[in-house]
């Protein structure tokens, strides 16, 4: 027996391209949506990953740091050192805004990093470029993504900063690349807003009778540098002795200290499921809305092909073709097509996912998925086609 | 041979109940031996397709017998199974237009009922082939339907018709499409292959051009058939 479905669309190839090419296009980027939700994904564990803590101190009933602002006293983390199991114990605060460099912004996520050094908690693993931070001040390292090179300056609230290093990958689970500073530089950005507010604040300390009385000289220049610094960070990383349990220093640092403790799974947990969760929705709203344009676009155009081959299907009847025969044939074409989508799509989502300005994960499992799916869907779009056919009366070939 | 052909007796078909049904074959009596072709005509609505349809398996009657050869196919209802294999097996049709599928070559077109009856496809192709060349349209064999003439598509249907060697060939208008010229040589290839295989022909037909040719003929009135002798000589 020879094949009714491809038969059919090597001689109709036009059509089952072209559409195959349409549906490739949203095949396309429905895997590039379910890319973009691994790459949010896979962001968080390499941003938890390249912290190198195995706890994250934060305020007490809070999510922080990513998830939410939290903030802790910077001098915390020498008790919090002191307790058992604790081999390392540093501040780091996170906050995302925009860096300035050359009359433009860029979105970062701005890292206050603990004096140290490589290995420690927060500083970013390894870098493609340039040099560690060794000074204490107005120093940088930045992602290769937010575009700077180094040696360049960039100014980060009132401050300049030289960028010394690059790293890689090193991004929030917004997508945001990451800038290292020195945690006291951080902790300044983070409480002064920018040089107008700062500028505001001085002049109302500089006229409140209070603090600017004759007589007490130095009492205004006090004032001001105390308004100016900021005793605040937003976590404390923690690395856990490896003699020691992870779960148990946890809990220790919990009953002793008024804190919240994560661990690197509670945390993973809580960037995937709070801060990621409603982009997942969004997402998760587009597949569906992507696949019933599909099915909807195959349901059509199977509906169509069939419905033009009405005679043929009446003669095929008439001359004994059974009606899961012609059934069959529709469900190859269809799956034929969904086929033809699919290599398109994956093709269209592997060229495509490098021009996102997101960092796009395409899985092989996602894509195994999504072809099931394509044929899943396309088994059922084409059932009102095989209605249709099955309907077709062998005497319509007779005609009257 | 008495035991071969095709055979109705007081057959009868309604369409629809009650106060709406349309009595469209009342007493239809009929037989066709192997190898020979009869014209069935009738004014219009005097009930030809619901005939051809009834002995084409595609509709069931409402009454009567009607005889395949040896076997009795109908008796106030089916006697057989399988009407579908019934049709693919022992019936052969051969349509006003020749309906064939576009999208196989001449040759698969005509070896089709025979893979769906069961043939490898090398077998079938080579039968089809072998009909291809009876009907003079061999070289044609590799081409697609709509690369071929009118009067070529139609010698390919009857090709189609003919690849199960069906003891009976239904034929619905075979010639309204074609001149005169190219009516006649469908009839001639019509008898041509009733001796060659055996084979009972029914013509539906109209067509004034190839009524004389016809050596019997059954006249339909109000679905009732009355037999008359052809002014024909077939094509001995
Ligand atoms: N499906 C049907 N339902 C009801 N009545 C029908 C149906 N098909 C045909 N008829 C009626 O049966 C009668 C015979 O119709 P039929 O189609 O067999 O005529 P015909 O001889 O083929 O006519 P024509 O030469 O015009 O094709 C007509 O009165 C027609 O209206
Ligand atoms: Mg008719």
């Amino acid at each position: 027996m020879i094949s009714l479905a491809g038969r059919d669309i090597l001689h109709a190839w036009g059509k089952f391209v072209f559409t195959g090419m349409g549906l490739g296009l949203l095949i396309g980027v429905t895997l590039i949506m379910a890319g973009v939700y691994r790459g949010m994904v896979d962001d968080a564990k390499v941003l938890l990953d390249n912290s190198g803590a195995d706890l994250w101190v934060v305020q007490q009933n809070t999510l922080g740091p990513y998830a939410e602002s939290s903030s802790i006293y910077d001098d915390l983390w020498r008790s919090i050192k002191a307790m058992p199991g604790v081999k390392n114990a540093v501040n780091a605060t996170y906050l995302t805004m925009q860096v300035h460099f050359d009359n433009h912004d860029v979105r970062t996520m701005v890292t206050g990093i603990s004096y140290g050094g490589p290995g420690t908690a927060g500083w970013p693993p390894y870098l493609v470029a340039g040099r560690h931070i060794t000074r204490s001040h107005y120093e940088a390292v930045a992602d290769i993504a937010t575009g700077f090179k180094v040696g360049d300056l960039i100014q980060v609230r009132r401050n300049h900063y030289n960028v010394v290093g690059l790293t890689r990958r090193m991004v929030s689970s917004n997508g945001d690349p990451m800038v290292f500073i020195p945690l006291k530089d951080a902790q300044e950005a983070q409480f002064l807003k920018d040089n107008d507010a700062i500028w505001q604040q001085r002049r109302r300390t500089f006229n409140n009778p209070e603090f600017n009385r004759a007589g007490f000289p130095g009492l205004i220049d006090a004032v001001i540098d105390d308004q100016s610094s900021n005793q605040f960070v937003n976590t404390v990383l923690v690395q856990v002795d490896h003699k020691y349990n992870i779960e148990e220093t946890a809990e220790n640092i919990r009953k002793w200290k008024r804190l919240t403790v994560y661990t690197r799974h509670q945390m993973e947990d809580i960037i995937v499921g709070k801060l990621i969760a409603s982009s997942a929705r969004q997402i998760s709203l587009f597949l569906v809305i992507l696949a019933l344009v599909s099915a909807a676009i195959v349901a059509f155009i199977i509906y169509t092909l069939t419905i033009g081959k009405t005679r043929e299907i009446a003669v095929l009847k008439l001359i004994g073709t059974k009606n899961s025969t012609i059934a069959a044939m529709i469900i190859k074409q269809a799956i034929a097509l969904g086929l033809i989508g699919f290599v398109v799509g994956k093709i269209t989502a592997t060229f495509g996912a490098p021009l996102f300005p997101k960092h796009v994960l395409l899985e092989p499992a996602d894509a195994l998925r999504g072809l099931a799916a394509v044929i899943v869907i396309c088994i059922l779009s084409s059932i009102i086609a095989i209605r249709a056919a099955i309907k077709v009366d062998p005497a319509e070939a007779i005609g009257g | 041979m008495i035991d071969k052909g095709i055979r109705i007796a007081g057959l009868k078909k309604r369409y629809g109940f009650g106060d709406t049904a349309v009595d469209a074959l009342k007493n239809i009596n009929m037989y066709v031996k192997p190898g020979e072709v009869v014209g069935l005509i009738g004014p219009s609505g005097s009930g030809k397709s619901t005939l051809l349809k009834c002995l084409g398996a595609v509709i069931e009657p409402t009454f009567g017998k009607m005889m395949l050869g040896e076997e009795i196919i109908y008796d106030n209802g089916w006697l057989v199974g399988d009407i579908r294999a019934l049709r693919r097996d022992k019936i052969g049709f051969v349509f006003q237009a020749p309906y064939l599928i576009p999208f196989l070559d001449v040759v698969d077109n005509v070896a089709l009922p025979s893979m769906l009856a069961g043939a490898s496809n090398y077998n079938a192709r080579s039968r089809a082939q072998d009909l291809l060349k009876a009907l003079e349209v061999e070289h044609r064999a590799k081409a697609m339907p709509s690369h071929l003439s009118g009067g070529e598509q139609q010698r390919v249907a009857i090709a189609r018709g003919l690849v199960n060697y069906p003891p009976v060939i239904l034929a619905d208008e075979p010639t309204a499409p074609l001149d005169s010229e190219r009516a006649l040589i469908v009839i001639k290839i019509l008898n041509e292959m009733a001796k060659k295989f055996d084979t009972a022909v029914i013509v539906v037909t109209h067509d004034e051009k190839i009524i004389p040719t016809f050596k019997r003929l059954y006249h339909i009135r109000d679905g009732v058939t009355y037999e008359e002798e052809g002014q024909g000589r077939g094509f001995e």
